[in-house]
């Protein structure tokens, strides 16, 4: 008698079909059909992407999953970039390696974002895991190079190295000679985070050199401009290479030499790290430029003529990261130049000077997106805007899909009217109906939160910073969107009300940040009571927070989802709402 | 203050230099030394305004770094360097690094007719006004000019010292002329140049352009 009407196929062949879900959505949805598949799915699930690694633990996904070949983990809140986290707060992936080094020998790949990472990880990592071959650490810290040095020595297979924004104790170069000889697997190097002024150059070019697979080659300040051709040389065929220093003395033969390495690297499509640029250098690349799909031109504080001559040879630009000193005019120049852009991202050099010392208005992204019918992602700080112009853009770049805005002066109004910014913002929400991250400034009232309740359906990030009126501006955003999964909110005057009232929402989101708003102490502990599932944590250094009375406001609060529990790491200036915690304040 | 003549004094006071501030005395050169004419004490905060000396011309009532500056911030007069406490984590930028291993950037400032030099560590500032304060009380003794005490100034030197720079292409620029932090990424040496050489840089148009050719016309 047949037993399986509806799933007569065996495991094996479910599990071959399986194979072809890569998106965790997906994956999670075939999980949720009928026993079987969950069993099936579940053995056969090699990637794990955790946002939150205090929504679970360690031997949960284990447990679950026992063949999980690769793993991301994203540890502290958004926020910690911005120092709003103290140190010590967490985020340790110690417990995770440990755990997986026993229970996942073929594990193959880890991604780690804003978590704490020692030199301990590092060699645990690499003694235990025999085919290891992609580590990526995104913004993590709590490591040296020493660690390093483990890993090179030890992964044979390792194919990507990646320490993107990291905090790294930089002890000089010598951990990259720690690579073997025989080790020729290389597809990634990305050490441009290292701060030291030692490097090892002849490792280095050794490495690279060997490694014919090189395809991104992220350099560190260290490396000086003279040695780039040398580089480059042993490694036409890179795709994506940041410099190191490139400023010297203008020589011609280094000039030369320069400009001859890059025009062999036919493939080059992304360019980054130009610190310390000397303008008569620039013109080495032009023979790539014309390639060129990413520039971060982040640390080039050259002047907007001669960013402008620059650009103008990048017409196959997708994607550029510069400073303010491009200016309006410059601004305006890559408009015509550069059809093709899709994230354009403007960083204030002065950022904490009173006046503007650059031409940098919103006249510069509007000119942008009015030309630039590809553009979806945007991250533009100013000193001014209006609401006109944001119209402007909500209505030429329906297409957006992230838009940060950073007004500098906090509460800034329009400053063509002076009135708020809150009818630009909503034509952003309204128009850009596919808009999944936004970042809010200037001059805002509790109506654009009303906005964004009402339109922005598919937003899942929203930060918010010196904005609202009242509890009426959290209610809105917590009762309207329905994709919200991260909301970061400080210094707006956010309380109770909205928050206890819309306690069921957040156990459908990530995570809520909230910091010099006015969530009372007593709101924090019935929160903690009553919604098990979740975490709720305030932080605050300048002692426990029931030394003073209920109804006090908290300085910082973060609540987060979590199918375990209360986490024991915390510091002393955190503490857990949970009532059955025994580490909550008594 | 003992009017012994210290060893560095070689050669004579050809342009107006007051060598007791050479003098051989225990305390950093251009700590307060109480000169005759009592000039306030070091370490009062003065406006802007008052230390005007580091500048061109006639700016009695300027607030600029002379009619050079394009793009600098301009400060009112009474305010301290830093007036309005910073926000933690606003603007939200990334600061790198956190621990600020790499981030010092020590350059040389000589001061026409001193025989020491000093270095600061541009990385400390955040502006043109912040450097230019810490510079004057480095050298206090040359440059201090309190316009209030003008008329009485005849001992102490009533030199103005006009800030310049120079940059890594090695063209000497006058302080001010590109944005901030332009300068700190540009900036090799800084030269406190007497005025009276300065004069002659003047350009008749504020353009970057006609004041860099005239520095290196004159600055050999």
């Amino acid at each position: 008698m047949q037993k399986k009407v509806a799933c007569s196929f065996p495991d094996e062949v479910l599990e071959h079909v399986f194979s072809f879900i890569q998106s965790d959505k997906d994956r999670n949805a075939v999980s949720m059909v009928c026993k079987s598949w969950y069993e099936i799915e579940r053995w056969c699930r090699r990637k794990i992407f955790i946002g939150n690694c205090y929504a679970v633990s360690p031997r949960m996904v284990i447990r679950r999953f026992p063949k999980v070949r690769s793993i991301e983990l994203k540890g502290k809140p958004h926020f910690a970039d911005f120092n709003l986290v103290p140190d010590g707060w967490g985020g340790y992936v110690l417990p995770w390696i440990a755990e997986m080094a026993g229970a996942y020998p073929w594990l193959e790949e880890i991604r780690l974002k804003r978590m704490v990472v020692t030199d301990e990880c590092l060699e645990l990592i690499a003694k235990s895991f025999k085919n290891f071959k992609v580590l990526v650490l995104f913004s993590c810290e709590g490591f040296s190079t020493d660690g390093l040095a483990a890993i090179a020595a030890s992964c044979m297979n390792l194919r990507e190295l990646d320490l993107r924004d990291s905090d790294v104790d930089d002890l000089g170069g010598h951990w990259l000679s720690h690579f073997p000889e025989t080790y020729t697997s290389l597809v990634s190097l990305n050490s441009s985070c290292l701060g030291s002024d030692e490097v090892s150059l002849s490792a280095l070019e050794r490495l690279v050199g060997r490694c014919t697979n090189l395809r991104t080659l992220r350099l560190n300040r260290a490396v000086p401009l003279d040695k780039i051709a040398n580089i480059l040389g042993r490694a036409p065929q890179l795709v994506d290479f940041g410099t190191g220093t490139y400023g010297a003395d203008l020589q011609s033969d280094v000039f030369s030499s320069l400009a001859g390495a890059f025009s062999s690297c036919k493939e080059l499509r992304s360019l980054s790290g130009f610190w310390d640029v000397v303008p008569a250098y620039l013109p080495a690349i032009y023979p790539v430029c014309s390639r060129l799909t990413s520039l971060n031109l982040s640390y080039v504080t050259i002047q907007s003529p001669d960013l402008v001559k620059l650009l103008r040879h990048c017409p196959s630009l997708q994607r550029l990261l510069v400073l303010d000193y491009i200016e309006d005019s410059g601004l305006e120049a890559l408009s015509s130049s550069c059809k093709d852009l899709q994230e354009l991202r403007v960083f204030p050099s002065d950022p904490f000077g009173e006046e503007p010392n650059v031409s940098l208005t919103e006249q510069g992204l509007v000119s942008v997106c009015l030309a630039c019918p590809k553009l979806q992602s945007v991250l533009y700080f100013c000193r001014r805007m209006s609401n006109v112009a944001l119209v402007t853009i909500a209505q030429n770049c329906p297409n957006l899909t992230r838009f940060r805005l950073c007004i500098i002066e906090p509460r800034t109004a329009d400053f063509l009217t002076l009135e708020p910014l809150d009818v630009g913002f909503g034509a952003i929400v309204e128009h850009c109906k596919d808009l999944r991250r936004l970042s809010l400034s200037g001059l805002l009232t509790d109506r654009v939160f009303e906005y964004i309740g009402r339109y922005a359906k598919k937003l899942e990030m929203l930060s918010v910073a010196f904005a609202g009126e009242s509890d009426l501006g959290l209610h809105h955003v917590l009762s309207g969107c329905e994709s919200l999964r991260k909301l970061e909110i400080r210094d707006c005057p956010f309380g109770d009300k909205a928050l206890l009232a819309n306690a069921a929402k957040l156990e459908t989101m990530r995570s809520l940040w909230m910091s010099s708003c006015a969530v009372s102490f007593g709101a924090c502990k019935l929160l903690g009571q009553k919604m098990p599932r979740l975490n709720v944590e305030v932080i605050d250094e300048s002692g426990p927070p029931d030394s003073r009375p209920d109804s006090c406001p908290v300085d910082k609060l973060y609540i987060y989802r979590s199918v375990a529990g209360p986490r024991f790491d915390m510091p002393p200036f955190v503490w857990t709402m949970d009532e059955d915690s025994a580490l909550q304040v008594s | 203050m003992s009017p012994e003549k210290g060893k560095l004094l070689a050669e004579t006071d050809a342009g107006g230099l007051n060598f007791e501030a050479t003098e051989l005395t225990l305390g950093w050169p251009g700590e307060s030394r109480v000169t005759s004419d009592g000039v306030a004490k070091l370490g009062s905060k003065r406006g802007f305004s008052e230390t005007v000396d580091l500048s061109l011309g006639d700016n009695k009532d300027s607030n600029k770094l002379g009619q050079f500056q394009i793009n600098v911030p301009v400060p009112e007069a009474a305010k301290s360097p830093v007036s309005k406490a910073q926000v933690v984590g606003w603007p939200p930028v990334r600061v790198y690094p956190k621990r600020g291993t790499k981030s010092c950037k020590y350059v040389k400032v000589a001061v026409d007719g001193a025989p020491y030099l000093r270095k600061v560590d541009l990385e400390m500032y955040n502006s043109y006004q912040q450097l230019l304060t810490s510079l004057e009380d480095m050298f206090s003794c040359f440059t201090i000019r309190n316009y209030l005490n003008d008329k009485k100034r005849e001992r102490v030197n009533g030199i103005e010292y006009v800030p310049t720079y120079e940059d890594k292409d090695g063209d000497w620029m006058l302080v001010g002329d590109v944005p901030w932090q332009m300068f700190v990424e540009s900036c090799k040496r800084i030269r406190l140049m007497k005025s009276s050489e300065a004069i002659g840089l003047a350009p008749t148009t504020p353009t970057k352009c006609s004041s860099t050719s005239q520095i290196k016309k004159s600055c050999t």
